[in-house]
């Protein structure tokens, strides 16, 4: 079974000018122990993906429709009360800034044992050596003396490191990280990837990771889900995604990206840009730039279908008996 | 044959006062504090082409990029554009016409209050290349159209656009004083790399059918490589290799531009597990002695640790790096 399970989910925003539908119908899965990545252009929906599975939808953001399940168990249905319980001890949260997560009034050391404390039974004691041993986890170099320092006195990639501390030390079955390195220099990016990817591995956590950095995916995460206007256009293994999308939109974002090892004169371009939610064509959503629309895409939405070794949410791949 | 060279910077530095103010200075006993921005830099840059200059968030590019175009003056060394100071060159008109900058924010850079038409036209009026409001608009529709926007586009207002779209305004008002030389200081870095594509694609399309010289910033080395003729790596405030991109790529000499190229994730690296180099830019406050790079260079000696590295030529590039000049690949 699998740890996470997001059905047909429906996120909306009622507004003055009507409902916004910023998410229509996201389904995805993720395992047991899988990292799986989710990149889209800005505004495709992936922060709201990740905000709606933790709860945390900032009001009068709601879920509309569909079913969120974390070990087989319905959590979208959930109060705060109930969730508040869950976050941190069944999922963690790593975000792009971390003085989001970081509270400047506590030592670091303060907000770890807290932390655990919470969500574990653990003397003092226990705790800080625990907190010490986390920070040292994450290659925080002298622990036991900094331990007791704030947040305003590390930098931004140490931050970054007690966030992913914070995130973990409840030892959550899911982690997700939404843009965890954006703000962040490309060396100490690599830095930050490589522990991410290493301390998941071994403490055996699931993680959603959220970028738009194709690379950073490509690099860390086992599948994939490539997002479009409120909708996943195709999900699959990273080296299927990336080596032989399936999806004229993956298609065309991967060509758009320039690549270290070989020089083309030309980016592969997809001309116009993603739709407002106002203005989200009816049929397929990428049928206004896809230079493969036919008359179906204008009329009816395509769902998610097997394409080789992905699943991708397009008519060419879709068979007659199965859209009807 | 002698390269036609349009900007030249040498021996280029720019210094912060970072001070607090001086009665509290003066108060703690503190002495001035002084911040090196840009520290001794050289670079030359051929008409037709495009120099990049890469580096982590600090090191100096955009100061770099805003001496290039005289919006700040140099604390030591000189930089000329077309053979002349860039201070006397901003006096001459018809010579800061022929230089302009685009921004990394096109939200931030253009005038939320005045009409896209109004924004493009500004440098024509500006420079007073053309008179006639027909003509004025004639030209600024012909600049829209060029940047894939349309003429029509110009009645509207700079919210009404996406990042891409603001971005193609920010080109064609840079282009509209028919510049030859073009600063552009991390032009796609707020932008979705398909939009990115785009824009980059037209940069270089207009590099071609204009003849345009590009003085490239970003941290963006895969943009780099797509857009470079020659890359100059910058660490602190100074470059520390400098030569063909083509070479540099395929044969990075420096520690320091080996470790941005390692931390690059590319698509091509699906399952690929590395180790990064450790440790962080240090403060260009107080940089380290020797070498500023030595903290973090797997290389670094003794020598390192008190000997600032000259720059030196190694074939075709230019690199400041002991273990360069000495051939060593061991500590
Ligand atoms: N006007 C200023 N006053 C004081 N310090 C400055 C000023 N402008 C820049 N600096 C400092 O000079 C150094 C270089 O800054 P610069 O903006 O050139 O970096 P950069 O390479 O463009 O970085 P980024 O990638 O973040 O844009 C930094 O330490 C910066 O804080
Ligand atoms: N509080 C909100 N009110 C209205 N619309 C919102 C709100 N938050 C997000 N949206 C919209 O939902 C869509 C998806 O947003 P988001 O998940 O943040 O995108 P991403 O993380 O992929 O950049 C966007 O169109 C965004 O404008
Ligand atoms: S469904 Fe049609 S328009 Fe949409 S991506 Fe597939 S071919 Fe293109
Ligand atoms: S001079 Fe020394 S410390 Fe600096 S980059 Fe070269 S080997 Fe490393
Ligand atoms: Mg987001
Ligand atoms: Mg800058």
């Amino acid at each position: 079974m699998a740890l996470l399970d997001v059905v047909d989910l429906v996120v909306e925003f009622p507004t003055r000018r009507g409902v916004l539908r910023a998410l229509d119908g996201v389904s995805l899965a993720i395992e047991p122990g899988e990292v799986l990545g989710v990149v889209g252009e800005s505004g495709a929906g992936k922060s709201l993906t990740g905000a709606a599975i933790i709860g945390l939808l900032e009001p009068p953001g709601r879920v509309a429709g569909g079913q969120i399940l974390l070990n087989g168990e319905r959590i979208d249905t959930k109060t705060q009360e109930q969730m508040r319980p869950l976050r941190g001890k069944q999922i963690g949260a790593i975000f792009q800034d971390p003085l989001t997560t970081l509270n400047p009034l506590y030592s670091i050391g303060r907000q770890l044992v807290e932390t655990m404390q919470t969500h574990m039974k653990l003397s003092d004691r226990d705790a800080r050596a625990r907190a010490i041993k986390w920070l040292e986890e994450v290659g925080i170099p002298a622990a036991a003396q900094r331990i007791d320092a704030y947040p305003h006195q590390f930098s931004g990639g140490m931050r970054q490191r007690v966030v992913i501390a914070l995130a973990l030390c409840a030892e959550p079955k899911l982690v997700i990280a939404d843009e965890p390195t954006t703000a962040l220099d490309v060396s100490i990016q690599a830095q930050i990837i490589t522990l991410l990817k290493r301390i998941t591995r071994e403490h055996g956590t699931s993680v959603m990771l959220i970028t738009h950095d194709m690379g950073v995916i490509a690099e860390t995460a086992d599948r994939v889900a490539v997002m479009y206007a409120g909708r996943v256009a195709e999900i699959g293994p990273v080296a299927e995604v990336v080596k032989h999308p399936a999806h004229p939109y993956t298609e065309g974002l991967m060509g758009s990206i320039p690549s270290l090892t070989h020089r083309v004169d030309r980016l592969r371009q997809i001309d116009g840009s993603m739709p407002r939610l106002t203005a989200i064509p009816t049929g397929c959503a990428f049928n206004p730039r896809c230079d493969k629309v036919f008359d179906r895409c204008r009329r009816h939405r395509p769902g998610l279908v097997p394409s080789g070794k992905t699943q991708a949410a397009c008519w060419l791949y879709a068979t007659e008996a199965a859209n009807g | 044959m002698a390269e036609d060279i349009v900007l030249l910077a040498d021996q280029v530095s720019r210094y912060f006062d970072v001070s607090r103010p001086w009665l509290q200075r003066t108060l703690a006993r503190e002495p001035k504090q002084v911040l090196r921005a840009v520290d001794g830099v050289s670079f030359r840059v051929a008409r037709g082409s495009t120099l990049s200059l890469v580096g982590e968030s600090g090191c100096g590019k955009s100061t770099v990029a805003r001496l290039a175009v005289g919006l700040y003056t140099p604390s030591g060394g000189e930089i000329r554009f077309e053979g002349e100071a860039i201070s006397a060159a901003r006096a001459q008109p018809d010579l800061r016409r022929r230089m302009n900058m685009i921004f990394q924010d096109p939200y931030a850079s253009l005038n939320p209050r005045w009409r896209v038409r109004d924004i493009v036209a500004e440098p024509i009026r500006a420079f007073k290349l053309l008179s006639s409001t027909a003509d004025i608009n004639a030209r600024v529709g012909a600049l829209l159209t060029q940047v894939g926007l349309a003429a029509a586009d110009g009645e509207k207002f700079p919210h009404e656009f996406s990042g891409g779209q603001r971005q193609r305004i920010s080109i064609a008002r840079a282009l509209s004083s028919e510049p030859e030389f073009l600063v552009c200081d991390e032009p796609t870095s707020a932008l979705d790399v398909s939009v990115q594509a785009q824009i980059l694609n037209l940069m270089k399309d207009l590099q071609q059918r204009l003849g345009l010289t590009y003085l490239f910033i970003s941290h963006n080395l895969s943009v780099v490589r797509h857009m470079s003729d020659r890359l100059g790596v910058m660490y602190l405030g100074r470059i520390v290799e400098i030569g063909p991109a083509a070479e540099i790529f395929a044969n990075p000499r420096h520690p320091y531009t080996k470790l941005l190229l390692d931390a690059i994730p590319d698509l091509d690296m699906v399952g690929r597990s590395r180790t990064p180099v450790g440790g962080e830019v240090p403060s260009p406050i107080n940089p380290p002695p020797g070498c500023p790079f030595h903290p973090r260079c797997p290389l670094a000696n003794a020598r390192c640790k008190t000997e600032k590295p000259q720059v030196l030529h190694l074939g075709t590039v230019e690199i400041a790096c002991h273990a360069a000049e000495e051939g060593r690949t061991t500590a």
